[in-house]
């Protein structure tokens, strides 16, 4: 007998053994619905790392943009009949109005880490007889590259702004036969044109934006845009992401910007996210309580199968709280030892799932995210909820009269 | 004269037979048992031997009257304390389904010593080891309790009831699944430990060949006691 151990440790663990088959397939069992809950809690985290990480690195987390521009009918007189339908007017490119105190006022704030202001417009690309309608970013590379890691997604040549540079995708490059150190042509809505060097090759990992999505330097975009001094967004990192929104709306409130936060530009996915939570959560409640119907019904039938047992053991001095906690311990046992193997069942189903599935372009469709956590979280779940199922035949095992179990 | 180790005052059993109907098994039983003792319990099947044994060691309770443990009166006391007091002051040997399968025959005679103190210590492994060893069963002592001869698991069952000392014996049948050389063996061990220890003993046996071999002998009939 285990020096170590309380008797009553040693007695559900011999009481376990005994029973091995039932043990076996009890532990089998729950070895299976926590690996179920391990393997989808994991991948679910894992996407949505994923995501979080492809979002937050390709664009600001929040966008300070200038106000709408909104047609104001005159009013003459009271009672005049004014137009029944305002027709919206069409945006022009302006800039951010009073835009550099906007970045002072924005770099004070503690909840602010980066901010950038860039120049965005359309222009036309044009190389021998190929052209395409492109969006013009201009940038600050130092300030820019704080709040989007463009540095991540180049695939050729450098991340260089000199006024005459210019980065473009690869599918741009591709339509346009260019490639890094050709030159390119870029006229700009205004009538401004300027010949411009590719100096690198970026993959944003999204064909549209590889296509349209042009860098730089800011200087060059305000000319070729003709808004001298003028940035049209100005993007801001925060220290809690998911804070975002409520600093979003307090920006806007407070300065003559509309303010959209990232949680705001990807709201499908928020509640893409809420419904898999949500459904997660379900499917967590029903297996564990399949696990707990299974590890009471059991107890139940080791209770009776041990009536003589417990009779022995009560007539030897035993109580009715050490009764109770050796078969609380002997459910707490079954949990603990099914999410262990379930953790590592769990654990294995996700490596092999990991290396197997890829997304269309051949990358991982989550990272492995195996976190301690998570094994520690199922195993103190599995254990509790084994002690609550246990609660039961505990209790009727502690009530047993030893007469009656000893005579049985 | 000594206090006795056991007294019983006018005590009366009952069982529910199907509500409300009742049926008495024992009808006001007044009895006493001597310090050091070594009485047997004898009657016909059915007459209430196992009733009486089992409210003398706390595992059942009187539905009336009184019963003295060493002179403190038990009806008031709660399962908690009958529980303590039967750990400490009885132990039991039981006719039928001695021995904790889960366990081997060391443990089990370890059980009630363990049970009291919590958990296991060296001090009573060592005693366990010894009362193996005085009922002749060093050599299986780490056998499984199963797979025992029936001789051996009475005899394994009579260590464990020895174990905590305790002041009082109380054997159901103890040699009833016995053959005769067995039989003997048994009840000498039982004597020998009464003579040596001065540990009161109570044991229901159908053998009155034994039963003429000990201090005394009461006898219930039909729920009464008749002392011979
Ligand atoms: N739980 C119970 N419910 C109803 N009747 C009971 C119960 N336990 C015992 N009896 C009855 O009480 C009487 C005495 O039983 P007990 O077991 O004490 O007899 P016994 O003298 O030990 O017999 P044996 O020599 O066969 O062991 C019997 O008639 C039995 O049927
Ligand atoms: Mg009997």
């Amino acid at each position: 007998m285990m020096r170590w151990l309380p008797f009553v440790m040693t007695g559900a663990l011999r009481f376990l053994g005994e029973g091995r088959l039932q043990t076996g397939f009890i532990v089998g069992g729950i070895t299976i619905g926590v690996a179920v809950i391990v393997f989808m809690s994991a991948m679910l985290a894992g996407l949505e790392a994923n995501f979080l990480r492809r979002v937050l690195t390709s664009q600001a987390q929040i966008q300070l943009l200038p106000p709408e521009q909104v047609a104001r009918p005159l009013r003459n007189r009271p009672d005049e009949i004014e137009e029944a339908i305002v027709q919206r007017p069409s945006q022009r490119v302006i800039s951010i109005d009073q835009w550099q105190t906007i970045v002072r006022r924005m770099e004070a704030l503690p909840e602010v880490t980066a901010v950038a202001a860039s120049m965005t417009g359309s222009a036309l690309a044009v190389r021998g007889a190929a052209s395409r309608s492109v969006s013009v970013a201009g940038i600050e590379p130092e300030r820019y590259l704080r709040i989007v890691r463009l540095t991540d997604y180049m695939v050729a040549g450098r991340l260089r702004l000199a006024s005459d540079d210019i980065l473009i995708g690869i599918e741009l490059a591709r339509d346009l036969g260019a490639t890094v150190g050709d030159k390119l042509l870029l006229n700009g809505m205004g009538g401004a044109s300027r010949t411009l060097t590719v100096a690198g090759l970026f993959d944003l990992g999204n064909k549209g934006a590889n296509l349209r999505n042009t860098y730089v330097a800011l200087r060059t975009a305000q000319s070729l845009l003709g808004v001298i001094g003028g940035v049209t967004e100005i993007g801001l990192s925060v220290r809690d992401i998911y804070a975002a929104e409520t600093i979003a709306r307090e920006i806007a409130a407070s300065n003559v910007v509309e303010a959209d936060s990232w949680i705001k530009t990807n709201a499908q996915f928020f509640t893409a996210v809420r419904a898999q939570k949500n459904t997660n959560t379900l499917i967590r409640l029903f297996v564990g309580l399949s696990v707990a119907f299974g590890i009471a019904a059991v107890l139940v039938v080791s209770v009776i199968q041990r009536s003589k047992d417990i009779g022995i053991l009560r007539a030897m001095g035993a109580t009715r709280g050490q009764i109770l906690q050796l078969f609380l311990l002997q459910g707490g046992l079954l949990g603990f030892a099914g999410s262990v193997t379930g953790s590592m069942l769990g654990a294995g189903a996700l490596a092999y799932w990991h290396s197997v599935a890829r997304q269309a372009d051949g990358s991982e469709l989550f990272p492995l995210i195996i976190a301690p956590g998570l094994f520690v979280a199922s195993a103190l779940l599995a254990t509790a909820t084994g002690v609550v199922a246990a609660m039961a035949p505990a209790l009727r095992a502690s009530r047993l009269d030893p007469v009656e179990a000893i005579r049985g | 004269m000594a206090e006795a180790i056991v007294r019983l005052e006018r005590v009366s059993k009952s069982y529910a037979i199907g509500l409300p109907a009742e049926t008495e098994v024992l009808h006001g039983i007044d009895l006493e048992l001597e310090r050091g003792g070594f009485v047997a319990l004898v009657g016909p099947s059915g007459s209430g031997k196992s009733t009486l044994l089992n409210i003398i060691g706390l595992l059942d309770r009187p539905t009336r009257g009184e019963l003295l443990i060493a002179g403190e009166a038990t009806s008031r006391l709660g399962d908690a304390e009958l529980t303590h007091l039967r750990g400490h002051r009885i132990g039991f040997v039981f006719q039928a389904h001695l021995l904790v399968s889960a366990f081997t025959a060391c443990e089990n005679v370890m059980m009630p010593m363990v049970i009291a103190n919590g958990r296991s210590s060296p001090r009573i492994e060592a005693r366990a080891r010894d009362l193996l060893d005085r009922v002749g069963l060093s050599a299986v002592a780490d056998n499984n309790a199963l797979n025992m001869s029936g001789g051996q698991q009475q005899r394994v069952a009579i260590a464990r009831a020895l174990a905590m000392r305790p002041d009082l014996v109380l054997a159901d049948e103890p040699t009833g699944n016995l053959d005769s050389k067995s039989a003997q063996d048994v009840f000498a061990l039982l004597r020998e430990e009464n003579r040596l220890s001065g540990t009161s003993f109570l044991i229901v046996t159908h053998n009155m060949d034994l039963a003429r071999r000990c201090d005394g002998i009461i006898e219930v009939v039909d729920g009464r006691v008749r002392t011979a």
